[in-house]
């Protein structure tokens, strides 16, 4: 080898650990998968440039595959701050000690999930889940992801309690869709005859015109829960200045730009406690997806 | 003809595999699935390769994936190769090749995360696993004569490069060089759990319908696929092996407390971690076994059975698609792409398509199982039907096919089919990440909700299935005396 390929091996050596020390410096947020991507990166690349500004460092976003690898890239520090849905920040805070939810949607403090159908069922919308009990056994349905608080967990408590057993007993198949989008794309080809979704993504879907109005309708909306948070690490102030977590959470509760409000689609954002969702632990719990 | 082992033997799997049909879950859910199968196709023949900017990326990282991780389990397998006459070894290299490159790499994302080193150790593992036991079966099939005419007193090192190796050069040549393209295949599903390889992309705009772009991604990998005589040369491959972990990509430093954490909080047990002793532990695991293993393991040998006979029926059906006892040039060229095309797409990836096209069921799993795997094994029978030699009188069409190719042809066949039962067991498993109820849908589940006490018990359980399904095709092999050569 000769000397100068030595050289050149060192000095990119050298510059890989130098751009590892600029990695520390970085403030790296994620989100969960709840809809299709190309919105997602879209939504959150404007947040990292208004956060970049507002905080006066280098903030990036990172897409993830999955509700839990956004868990886990929060859990294991590869991520400062998370938009994560209500039992996945649940589930975050208990992995964390120390870290907190910043704030929420306007619309998160009322959250709500709407089982919709496929029209070929011919299920009318109804008041009560449990006047549609009869109409609702045995067809096929559909969660959104696994993960999901208004995908899978809020259905699936009310639908027990309408029921009294598992949803795997009271439908003749049950699925997972993977997110919001995706369930209602299912559901409005009659892949699923029925499923649940986030009303907010049924909401801004139908003033885009996305929605075949003939195929697919809403037939019961649940009661209102606290739903999607920022939720940030307990260490953020030792690792980026003491008063960056109160920065960030300010700068979360000022944005104001109304085109990137609208993409989540919130009206704005309200301060938030872990408290707040202690419904949503207590429903995990009770439905066991939570030990 | 009943009088036959290897007649008996294929009439009981196919009673098996039809009693599992009465019993699967088998149906075609969408509304449309033709429409949609037909816009798929739409969308390769019109591919768009400039919508998402990372694609180019996103095929250097498949590259280097699949190069760091095969050359790491290739290394480590030969050195595991010369002590395969242990025990403990074996036992070993079983069980890490048991678990798929999926499962491993869900398990190093979550202490790892995005870091290079979970998509290098998820292909790298299993593959020493299936290297050293390869390998091994290799270097003791090689000649020991001139091992005999060495010299008293030549070194032990030196008695194995000189004598050993050279006899076996080829085939170990051979196939490192064929693992190397299944390595391309799992570093491009490794995108399908997050990491930075096509699957990523593909998934992505699969799942959003935008077809020509899933198209792009598609047509991107087979040409990877088909070019690698062109760009795999021995010259070149040193080349690549110094460049590859330079283009892995940076991802996220890794926290080695997380590590730690992984392995003395998380994968322990929820009652032993709650203090609740052998009887919450027993209660723990019953519940666990009850509820999620066993529905898993009976849908996980159902679909299994079901795949085996389906791609038993299509290798035998495609085989003379490249036979040189039927038809002329231009049909054998077609038929070489056809099965080309099959067997380079992974299953996961047909699987995932079919899918989304068809909806769920265990239909679009053992469409998917079966055309990939028939593709191996048609190939290769077609392939050997070639070494046979007919009379200059023998019979044409469906009677040569029958009667005289399928019988002499037979046994190897059954010799590759039962090869592959643990590769077909091993892939049914992880589909269940895409929403089949095999095991791998209990995993991820478990997984979803970070339980990775569960998720470590599922995969155990799943590799205990599948050493034992290798140990019953291995039994079957020996009992009929079928040879067969190894294949991935």
């Amino acid at each position: 080898m000769s000397l100068t390929t030595i050289r050149k091996v060192i000095a990119s050596a050298l510059l890989l650990l130098a751009s590892s020390a600029v990695w520390a410096e970085t403030f790296v947020f994620t989100a969960i998968p709840d809809e299709d991507e190309t919105k997602l990166i879209e939504r959150f690349r404007g947040v990292a440039d208004y956060l970049s500004e507002q905080l006066n460092v280098e903030v990036r976003y990172i897409p993830v595959k999955s509700y839990a690898a956004a868990v886990s890239a929060f859990r294991n520090n590869q991520v400062q701050l998370a938009w994560f849905g209500g039992l996945s920040g649940v589930q975050a805070r208990r992995l964390v000690p120390g870290s907190e939810a910043l704030a929420q949607g306007v619309e998160d403090q009322a959250f709500q999930t709407y089982f919709i159908a496929n029209t070929s069922t011919g299920i009318a919308p109804a008041q009560d889940l449990k006047e549609l009990t009869d109409s609702l056994r045995g067809k096929t349905f559909t969660f959104g992801s696994k993960g999901s608080t208004s995908g899978r967990l809020m259905p699936e408590f009310f639908l027990r309690q309408a029921f009294g057993t598992s949803p795997e007993d009271v439908f003749d198949r049950v699925g997972f869709s993977g997110n919001h989008t995706r369930t209602l794309r299912l559901v409005e080809a009659g892949t699923y005859q029925v499923g649940a979704l986030n009303f907010q993504v049924w909401q801004k879907e139908l003033e885009d015109g996305n929605i075949d109005e003939s195929a697919v309708r809403v037939i019961w909306q649940t009661p209102p829960y606290p739903d999607y948070q920022w939720t940030i690490r307990g260490d953020v102030d030792q690792r980026f200045g003491e008063g960056f977590k109160a920065k960030v959470r300010q700068a979360l509760l000022d944005l104001d730009d109304p085109e990137l409000l609208k993409s989540f689609p919130r009206s704005g954002f309200v301060p938030a406690s872990n408290d707040d969702y202690e419904p949503i632990r207590e429903t995990a719990e009770a439905i066991g997806i939570l030990d | 003809m009943f009088s036959y082992p290897t007649v008996r033997l294929s009439l009981l799997f196919v009673a098996l595999a039809l009693v599992g049909l009465l019993l699967a879950d088998i149906s075609i859910t969408a509304s449309n699935p033709w429409r949609d199968l037909g816009n798929f196709f739409l969308g390769v023949v019109t591919p768009n390769f400039f919508s998402s900017e990372g694609l180019l990326t996103a095929l250097l990282r498949t590259v280097s994936f699949a190069f760091v991780g095969v050359a790491l389990g290739s290394l480590s397998g030969f050195l595991l190769a010369l002590l395969y006459r242990h025990g403990p070894v074996r036992v070993f290299c079983a069980f890490i090749r048991a678990i798929h490159e999926l499962f491993w790499a869900l398990i190093f994302l979550q202490f790892f995360g995005f870091h290079p080193l979970t998509g290098v150790l998820a292909i790298a593992i299993p593959y020493t696993g299936i290297f050293a036991k390869v390998y091994a079966e290799i270097l003791d099939e090689a000649d020991p004569e001139p091992y005999r005419l060495l010299p008293p007193g030549t070194g032990v090192v030196a008695a194995f490069v000189y004598a050993r190796i050279p006899d076996c050069w080829a085939q170990l040549r051979t196939y490192t060089a064929y693992r190397l393209e299944c390595g391309l295949r799992s570093s491009a599903i490794l995108g399908f759990v997050g990491l930075p390889t096509l699957g990523f992309y593909l998934e992505t705009s699969f799942s959003q319908g935008l077809y020509s772009d899933a198209g792009a991604v598609l047509i991107l990998f087979y040409v990877l696929i088909a070019a690698i005589p062109l760009w795999v040369r021995p010259k070149l491959l040193p080349v690549y092996l110094v460049a590859a972990p330079f283009f892995l990509g940076e991802g996220f430093p890794i926290v080695w407390g997380n590590v730690e954490r992984f392995f003395t909080e998380d994968i322990v047990p929820a009652p032993l971690r709650h203090g609740e002793g052998v009887g919450g532990l027993l209660s723990w695991l019953g519940d666990l076994f009850l509820n999620e293993a066993l529905p898993g393991i009976w849908n996980t040998v159902l679909l299994t059975q079901i795949a085996l006979v389906a791609t038993g029926l299509l290798a035998l059906l495609s085989f003379p698609l490249i036979s040189r006892h039927f038809g002329g040039p231009v049909r054998r060229t077609s038929g070489h792409i056809l099965l080309v095309v099959a067997r380079s797409t992974p299953e996961y990836v047909l699987a995932y398509i079919l899918l989304q096209l068809w909806g769920p069921s265990m239909l679009p799993a053992v469409v998917a199982l079966a055309l990939h795997n028939g593709g191996i094994i048609g190939h290769l029978i077609g392939r050997q039907s070639d070494t046979l030699r007919l009379r200059p009188d023998a019979p044409r069409g469906i009677h040569r096919y029958a009667w005289e190719l399928v019988p002499r042809l037979y046994r190897p066949f059954l010799a590759f089919l039962f090869y592959r039962w643990e590769i077909i067991m091993r892939e049914t498993a992880i589909l269940g990440i895409l929403g089949i109820y095999t095991l791998g849908f209990y995993v991820d589940s478990a997984i979803q909700n970070i339980r990775f006490d569960r998720a470590m018990v599922l995969i155990l359980i799943t590799a205990l299935l599948n050493i034992g399904i290798d140990a019953l095709g291995r039994f079957i092999r020996r009992r009929l005396a079928l040879q067969t050569l190894p294949s991935c």
